[in-house]
């Protein structure tokens, strides 16, 4: 067990592209930690980096405090779990499991009695003596697991482990892998495209963008508090909504009305660099349908009716979609995000606006309906460099903060 | 948030029963007893289709084959066309207590055992570089592949002329005398030639194998602390063992049946002969059919008991494949 330690670490090809930039991170002994971006981040290549299977351009890694640039995979002890398993297909389970501990020339008493361990945490115990081949894939992603496992090493690295597993399965593996990483308390580092992965499991989350970290943090603050608006609109399903807004009389225009802002916000806006354009971002929860709101919280918000497109009926609550007029808000970071949703060509015009509101709302598609959203939790970003305007010290406080 | 998009048990169920049982549907297909009617249908079907070819098959190798076995049981020489007579396995007796046979198919067996060990190791080297080439790919590929494009016997003509004192380059710097004309160094000049040949073949056979290992199980042996040596011999050469025991088998059979650079180089002069060469020369040059039949059929023999070994060997060497039980 280590600290995994990232100094300005650096990749780039001999071609001139640079896949990861100047990441600097710091990774504690026994934490889990995810790093999650588009594909193309960097992310992975930060991964091989840390397990030696790439180079480091510049830069200096340190595991458990000493420098490992220029150390072989084999020599930093590390475990790594591959998303296609990578297991042996020629040995048998036992053998797949054995192999790093045959290779550190343990004594075959004490192999034996590591892999039956492991076999028995991952219940892999019945499937000892059979061939990878004739294993479904939940079976092998846990023998790749067992693998790792086994040898106690330094740190777990994994490159989204799950992904090759379907739906239902990647949910209950997720839990399995929370579960064994809090019981061995080895240092993780987790890849992943897939943010309610990266939500759902990690003590941080690291989320990065054409490789550059964008934000690290607890996932819950990357959603309460999102540096940028890469980090809001990445993480969180349904995503973020965003609008063009205008900046006019010490009033947002946007297609919901005009929203007020506070004193805090206001002092932003008045340099002389300040942008006239904004995007407002807003989260599918902070809306409510006007009705079922008390006059307290009403008064922290502000309404505005818009026809109601579709209705998602989830039991617990209501997806409803609104057609809203008005500019689209525009930003390179937006269609990055769209073309990796894989939505690029199919944003259609207007807006359509996401909102969650209570299952007891008697909202019904093609009527007009009354909607309240809250203001203390609306962000603001600037659309050129994406930088949230509310965020003061780290914590975002809404369009209204004085 | 999850969803369970999925109809409930119930619903599944009622379906099931909604659909005829006669038509075999995607789902419900895999559970019900195959309909022998159609099984049959298709199976005539496919012996009809395969029918063509296999009487091309039979009449360009099974008549053959079986007329050379037919004129190895009599005797036949053409110089005393009036001696044919049907003597039974007598020829087979001739040429097995026959001290020329085992001569030369010793000098075979040994051409065979060393040329493809050669090649084995060799290929596998080219294969691994023309592999892992970054620059310069097609190049490389092209390059090493030359000699497998020039035709044997003029590569061999070429080493002829290089291994005789006087002309060639090669005699004068490596020996004094003329190693065309001793058995040993005949001999080490053929397996040069053949390896020469054939190794780039070998390493195109092999390059397929190495395709065949994922990235990943390398950079996962690498992570489980194998050294360049180890992920090699644990993890590469299993997983290539099926394209391993192609080549051998393509080469092995080839190198058995040995004949131009023999032929050309030192026409089995010094006890050079191949089995290839003894055959030719007892069936076309001696005139002698009986005989001549007899070594073919052998050699023939021969080259099926190497195959066979071989396909027994292949049963069991699938990657993944637990013995008796798939998927």
């Amino acid at each position: 067990m280590a600290d995994i330690v990232l100094d300005k670490v650096s990749k780039s090809f001999p071609d001139g592209t640079v896949a990861v930039q100047d990441v600097d991170l710091e990774i504690a002994d026994g934490e889990f930690v995810i790093l999650v971006g588009p594909s193309g981040c960097g992310k992975s290549t930060t991964l091989n980096m840390i397990a030696g299977l790439e180079d480091i351009s510049s830069g200096e890694l340190r595991i458990a405090g000493q420098r490992v640039n220029d150390k072989a995979p084999r020599d930093r002890d590390i475990a790594m779990v591959f998303q296609s398993y990578a297991l042996y297909p020629n040995m048998t389970v036992r053998e797949n499991m054995a192999f790093p501990l045959r290779l550190a020339k343990l004594d075959k008493e004490t192999i034996d009695r590591k892999v039956d361990e492991a076999a028995k945490v991952l219940e892999l115990t019945s499937l000892l003596d059979r061939k990878p081949a004739n294993l479904s894939g939940g079976q092998r992603q846990r023998v790749a697991m067992g693998r790792a496992i086994v040898r106690q090493p330094k740190a777990f690295l994994m490159d989204e482990p799950l992904s090759n597993l379907d739906a239902k399965l990647r949910v209950q593996m997720r839990t399995v892998v929370s579960r064994l990483q809090k019981q061995l308390g080895t240092t993780t580092v987790y890849v992943t495209h897939d943010q309610t992965e990266a939500m759902t499991l990690g003590d941080r989350v690291v989320i990065m963008r054409g490789g550059a970290v964008q934000q690290v943090g607890p996932p819950q603050e990357l959603y309460d508090h999102p540096k940028n608006l890469f980090v809001a609109g990445f993480i969180g399903s349904p995503s973020m909504n965003f609008l063009h807004a205008a900046v006019q009389d010490g009033e947002l225009h946007t297609a919901l009305g005009k929203v007020p802002i506070g004193d805090r916000v206001r002092r932003e806006l008045e340099s002389a660099d300040a942008p006239r354009e904004l995007i407002l971002g807003i989260r599918p929860e902070h809306f409510e349908d006007a009705e079922l709101v008390d006059d307290d919280t009403r008064r922290r918000g502000m309404e505005f009716e818009a026809p109601v497109d579709i209705v998602e009926s989830m039991g617990s609550d209501k997806y409803v979609y609104f057609t809203v007029e008005g500019e689209k808000a525009s930003a390179a970071e937006l269609e990055e995000l769209a073309a990796d949703a894989g939505a690029a060509d199919f944003a259609g015009a207007g807006g359509n606006l996401v909102t969650r509101l209570s299952a007891e709302s008697g909202v019904a598609e093609g009527q007009s309906r009354r909607v309240w959203f809250n203001l203390e939790k609306i962000h603001l970003f600037d659309p050129a460099n994406g930088r949230n305007l509310t965020l003061h010290e780290g914590r975002a406080a809404g369009a209204l903060a004085d | 948030m999850s969803i369970n998009a999925t109809p409930t048990g119930a619903d599944v169920a009622a379906e099931e029963t909604r659909r005829p049982a006669a038509v075999p549907k995607q789902r419900g297909g895999r559970r019900k007893p195959p309909l022998s009617e159609n099984k049959k249908a298709e199976r005539r079907l496919g012996l009809l289709l395969c029918a063509p070819a296999a009487l091309v098959m039979i009449a360009v190798t099974a008549y053959p084959i079986i007329y050379s076995v037919w004129l190895s049981l009599q005797r036949f020489d053409l110089r005393f066309p009036d001696q044919r007579e049907f003597i039974g396995l007598e020829n087979y007796v001739t040429v097995l207590t026959n001290e020329f046979w085992w001569t030369a198919f010793g000098v075979t067996m040994l051409i065979t055992v060393v040329t493809v060990a050669v090649e084995l190791v060799l290929g596998m080297g080219l294969a691994i570089i023309m592999h892992r080439t970054l620059i310069g790919r097609g190049l490389v590929r092209t390059s090493a592949l030359i000699p497998y494009g020039i035709v044997t016997v003029v590569a061999a003509f070429s080493w002829r002329y290089a291994w005789t004192p006087g002309t060639g380059y090669l005699a004068d710097l490596f020996s004094d005398g003329a190693p065309l004309t001793e058995r040993a160094s005949s001999l080490a000049i053929i397996m040069l030639a053949e390896i020469w040949k054939t190794t780039p073949f070998m390493a195109l056979l092999l390059m397929a194998g190495l395709a065949l290992v994922p990235e990943d199980l390398l950079k996962a042996a690498s992570t489980d602390g194998a050294t360049a040596w180890q992920k090699f011999t644990k993890v590469m050469l299993p997983v290539m063992k099926p394209a391993i025991l192609v080549a051998l088998l393509f080469r092995t059979l080839d190198a058995f049946r040995v004949f131009d650079n023999i032929f050309v180089l030192t026409a089995g002069g010094n006890e050079t002969s191949s089995v290839s060469m003894l055959a030719y020369n007892n069936l076309i040059r001696g005139l002698n059919l009986g005989i001549g039949s007899t070594m073919s059929v052998l050699i023939f023999i021969t080259v099926a008991i190497i195959a066979f070994v071989f396909v027994k060997l292949f049963g069991t060497a699938a990657p993944g494949s637990d013995d008796g039980e798939r998927r």
